[in-house]
């Protein structure tokens, strides 16, 4: 329990450090952000424009900085984020909400899968230290996770789904297809390349770090009992090094799901696809800041969430933790 | 020691790290050409005038390639020990001091922790009015140090009540030479790991932030190659080497960064060892 609400607290923590990041992120700027903003776009912003620029940052020059952060905070709390720039005038919540889910898809599939193959593979290769498996996948391994994802989804965008057609070039979903049952085929398809490329390049990390946590298992004394009884190979495998050594997979979710994210902006640029991290980078490209500040925010909080759930798992998983309270 | 250059993993690591730093120190002598000179012409194929042909710009790709070693390797090496080194400072400070300093120390670890790295990296860097190499080392080192810093400070406590420690601790001396004397040296094979390991991701982040175009376009990079190559559909007109081999540079310099990663992590670590 302790630990569950040390967990809640530093969940909350997070989620006011990154508000609060938000808020003096654009400060930080050399000059006030809105007049730089007119600099750039040089008159051809509305004073509705304006006006929404004012809501999104809380800033206006009549109040102090302290009751501009009350405001904001305010206003991001009942989720209002202000109105797009580039997108003028969707508001930035709606963007969110009609991208959020393609990228939830995505990354969840890519983390789900991701883990759960890496994982497998690394349990077999630390059990089965220094054989050819072992001797192969470590060097594979390192390899895939030291492959930039961007170039990887490029040759696959050029070589899979322009020379060869076997894909959709871009985009989320057939352009005649609707978001329906019908559609399901069209948004599988135009799924597949920017999800196996991310998969690929979060695999090799789930490898290596449940190789070195198999293999640091078996050096414990419960390992060597196990055998001593004279327990079948696969009991010992199974019950009792792969159960101990999953654990620290789980403390490294947080970093873990940080990577799949930063991977998503990349493969949902190079595919065009109508996910979150394509709009944050359009909205970066194009200094959008209110829709790089709701975007933001909201990653971090969805993040949040799921390492949430990912230490919920952990203390069902391993019993110690709910008795000593100690994480 | 000799266990390190008897790992076949730091040896190949090893390799491919020396191999790209004489390209770096001696691009000038294989390079053909200047990198910058634009006065060719453009979108020129293969040929042996231009082993790799010229891009949109009229640039010789070759050159390029040769030159682009430079800023890999350096933000790689730099930004690497200055995140391990952020690392150390706030690992073993937070894991021997203890109390209410590592209460709030591991508190900030674990918010950056949580926060996507290359998230706030590419928002930091669109809020920037310019941006180069050092202002990418500087971010970096900025979001990119909780992992290590969480994985040190495990180490220190863990060193902290050992006997030698204890013993230094009776002799009365002071506690940073304790830091400094024996704790540091005694973590010196994860801290060497960590520097890999930062490194490794210093490597990518920089090429994936340039190939983004939120770096300095106009430089000489694997990144900034890949971001020319890419919004000048150098594929599209056949020049699919110009997308393949500045990849395939980064992919390998990052591998090289990750063998020593691991292979030091096999040699220092005691439950790794073979016996």
């Amino acid at each position: 329990m302790r630990f569950l609400l040390r967990r809640l607290l530093i969940l909350l923590l997070t989620g006011w450090a990154a508000l609060t990041l938000n808020f003096i992120l654009p400060r930080l700027m050399p000059g006030n952000p809105i007049e730089a903003m007119l600099a750039r776009y040089q008159g051809k912003l509305s004073p509705q424009a304006v006006g929404a620029l004012e809501i999104a940052f809380g800033l206006n020059t009549r109040q102090s900085a302290i009751s501009q952060y009350f405001t904001y905070f305010g206003h991001t709390l009942t989720g209002n984020f202000g109105t797009s720039i580039s997108y003028y005038p969707t508001k930035v919540s709606t963007i969110i909400a009609s991208s959020l889910p393609w990228t939830i898809g995505l990354v969840g599939f890519a983390t789900i899968i991701a883990f759960v193959v890496g994982t497998a593979l690394g349990a077999v290769a630390g059990w089965r230290r220094g054989s050819r498996l072992d001797k192969v996948a470590v060097p594979f391994s390192v390899m895939l996770s030291a492959m930039p994802v961007f170039w990887i989804s490029l040759l696959a965008l050029y070589f899979l789904a322009f020379r060869l057609n076997w894909f959709p070039i871009s985009g989320g979903i057939g352009t005649s297809q609707s978001m329906s049952i019908s559609g399901i085929g069209s948004i599988i398809s135009h799924a597949a390349l920017p999800a196996i490329t991310l998969t690929l390049v979060n695999v090799g990390g789930w490898v290596l770090l449940m190789r070195n946590s198999t293999v640091s298992v078996l050096g414990e004394d419960f390992v060597k009992f196990g055998r001593s009884k004279g327990l079948p190979e696969r009991v010992v495998a199974y019950h009792y090094a792969a159960r101990n050594a999953i654990l620290p997979n789980f403390t490294a979710f947080a970093m873990a799901l940080g990577f799949v994210v930063a991977g998503a902006i990349f493969t949902e640029y190079v595919f065009s696809y109508p996910g979150i991290a394509y709009y944050l980078l359009q909205a970066v490209l194009s200094l959008d800041y209110p829709l790089i500040q709701g975007i933001f925010l909201v990653i971090v909080v969805v993040v949040l969430l799921a390492n949430f759930l990912a230490d919920m798992l952990y203390v069902v998983l391993d019993p110690r933790i709910r008795t000593e309270g100690r994480s | 020691m000799r266990a390190f250059f008897s790992n076949r993993l730091a040896m190949v690591g090893l390799g491919i790290l020396v191999f790209f730093g004489l390209v770096a120190l001696l691009a000038p002598y294989i390079a053909p050409y200047s990198p910058t000179d634009i006065n060719f012409t453009p979108m020129l194929p293969v040929s042996a005038n231009h082993l790799l042909g010229t891009t949109s710009q009229g640039n010789d790709i070759f050159s390029q390639l040769i030159y682009g070693a430079r800023a890999s390797l350096f933000v790689g090496l730099v930004a690497g020990a200055i995140m391990a080194m952020v690392q150390l400072v706030m690992g073993v400070f937070s894991g021997y001091v203890g109390g209410w300093t590592d209460a709030v120390l591991s508190t900030i670890v674990n918010v950056f922790l949580v926060v996507p790295g290359l998230v706030l990296l590419i928002i930091i860097a669109a809020y920037l009015p310019q941006r180069g190499l050092t202002t990418i080392i500087v971010i970096l080192a900025v979001t990119g140090w909780a992992w290590g810093a969480r994985v040190l400070r495990a180490q220190a406590i863990s060193l902290r009540d050992r006997p030698f420690v204890e013993a230094a601790r009776m002799s009365g001396e002071g506690r940073w030479r304790i830091v400094l004397g024996h704790i540091v040296p005694n973590m010196f094979g994860v801290i060497a790991a960590n520097f890999f390991g930062a490194a490794l991701y210093a490597v990518l982040a920089e090429a994936g932030l340039e190939f983004l175009g939120l770096g300095n376009i106009n430089s000489v990079t694997w990144g900034t190659m890949l971001y020319w190559a890419e919004n000048g559909d150098a594929v599209l007109m056949g020049q699919w080497l110009y997308l393949l081999l500045p990849g395939l540079c980064i992919l390998l310099l990052g591998t090289a960064f990750g063998l020593l990663n691991f292979a030091v992590d096999q040699v220092a670590n005691p439950r790794l060892r073979r016996n």
